[in-house]
């Protein structure tokens, strides 16, 4: 259970950086990877999949 | 006021990608939620809940419904395992049928439709699974969740690098720690999986269950297809079994030895940990072969692929493979008349602990009727009689 909320945590610190990089970004393809790579982080966060 | 072209595309962008995401989320919500109704056959006398049995379970997406159905006589009990995999739908609606129509004359049977209940509620990641698929019947369409092989990581995250078998400690795949058929004989203490092993293992000591046959589907590159894996205890059981099918239910399936050394699967732990025989038996489903092209519904249900036709071609395959494809009603009757010469051949020789069950399909009257013809209209259903998985 531990182990579990750890990893929420982390995925959650991950989603966040990754949403700081989208919007730091001034480039349309880098802004269009993160929001790709960002939706199974919210998804888990989200307890969807 | 100047427009700001880089912001406004980038919020367009978000926007974009939120839209996807919810549509993405509500499927998956929606699946994991889809509500199956199980119309009781008269022969259920009781509905039990595998926490009934270690209360660890309790209150957990695995705390599965146990359906019991007993005969007026006293006999032996066996239980029958549907949704181990349930990426391996024939095993479920099996099991389903039997909760559906089965009536017992002696003995007890014990039936678990969702035996990893969690494992219904995700399909596998990136694997493009349909989340659900349905069955015709004779009043209308019949919903069912894919399901996946492995327990939800939304119910049992993370993974550990390596997964250390309890109580073998054999290491086997990480990703197996999810996995019913490699958590056999279960842990109290354990993840989600082992504790569901754990307590329907309890359940096995406490009814004094003879038999345990676990259903399951494989994919036609796998060797071990259509056939039955039997612990030692059920070699000549399983012998049988396979020699009188294969001579008078029109089909043909073979028998394999459970192997000692590979730990965690129900014909071997439930075997050495228990006093009952385990068996397990497999049906092609080419829906799960590697080579297969569209994921679909339609290979779900019809079995039909042109790669693994081709692979079939090629001498890849260990079952045979046409244009006829493994439709869902061939494997479903498959296991159905498989768990009848079980208990028939069980019951002929032991006597005083017989389970004889009448109201169950054969081979023939599934592929003849459809397996949808054996599931029962839930909104027609008493009240009483309607359980959900």
């Amino acid at each position: 259970m531990i182990m579990t909320i750890l990893y929420y945590i982390l995925t959650a610190y991950i989603a966040l950086l990754i949403v700081w990089n989208l919007l730091k970004s001034k480039k349309w393809q880098e802004e269009i990877l993160y929001i790709i790579i960002l939706m199974p982080f919210l998804l888990r966060l989200f307890r969807l999949k | 006021m100047p427009v700001n072209w880089p912001t406004i595309r980038k919020y367009s962008f978000i926007l974009l990608g939120v839209i996807l995401m919810a549509f993405a989320g509500m499927s998956f919500y929606s699946s994991r939620h889809l509500k199956e109704a199980v119309v009781l056959s008269p022969g259920v006398t009781q509905v039990k809940k595998l926490s009934d049995y270690f209360s660890g379970i309790k209150g957990t997406v695995n705390d599965s419904n146990i359906y019991v159905l007993e005969g007026k006589a006293p006999g032996g009990t066996i239980l029958i395992l549907g949704g181990t995999h349930p990426e391996e739908p024939a095993s479920r609606l099996t099991t389903w049928i039997l909760t559906e129509n089965a009536v017992v004359e002696r003995g007890r049977l014990f039936i678990i439709n969702s035996a990893n209940r969690s494992a219904t509620t995700v399909t596998r990641l990136g694997g493009a699974y349909p989340p659900d698929f349905t069955i015709p019947t004779p009043w209308g369409e019949q919903k069912f969740r894919m399901g996946d092989r492995w327990s939800n990581p939304l119910d049992q995250w993370p993974d550990p690098e390596v997964y250390i078998h309890y109580p073998s400690r054999q290491e086997l795949a990480y990703v197996d720690i999810r996995n019913l058929n490699r958590t056999w004989p279960g842990r109290a203490k354990g993840t989600l999986t082992e504790k569901t092993c754990y307590a329907m293992t309890q359940l096995i000591l406490k009814e004094k269950v003879d038999i345990v046959i676990d259903l399951h589907e494989a994919e036609l590159q796998y060797p071990v297809i259509s056939t039955i894996v039997a612990h030692q205890k059920g070699e000549d059981l399983a012998a049988l079994t396979s020699m009188m099918i294969s001579g008078l239910e029109g089909f043909n399936i073979g028998m394999e030895y459970s192997p000692e050394a590979l730990h965690g699967l129900s014909h071997r732990e439930i075997g050495d940990h228990t006093q009952a025989i385990s068996l397990l038996l497999e049906a092609p489903e080419p829906f799960l072969d590697a080579t297969r092209g569209r994921t679909d519904r339609t290979l779900l249900l019809e079995g039909k692929d042109e790669f693994i036709l081709k692979a079939g071609k090629h001498g890849l395959l260990f079952e045979k493979m046409d244009e006829n494809g493994w439709p869902i009603d061939v494997r479903i009757g498959r296991h159905c008349s498989t768990l009848i010469y079980i208990l028939e051949l069980w019951s002929d020789d032991n006597p005083d602990k017989a389970v004889i069950a009448r109201e169950i399909p054969r081979y023939a009257e599934v592929i003849k009727k459809g397996a949808g013809s054996f599931l029962h209209n839930p909104a027609k259903a008493d009240p009483k009689q309607l359980y959900y998985e």
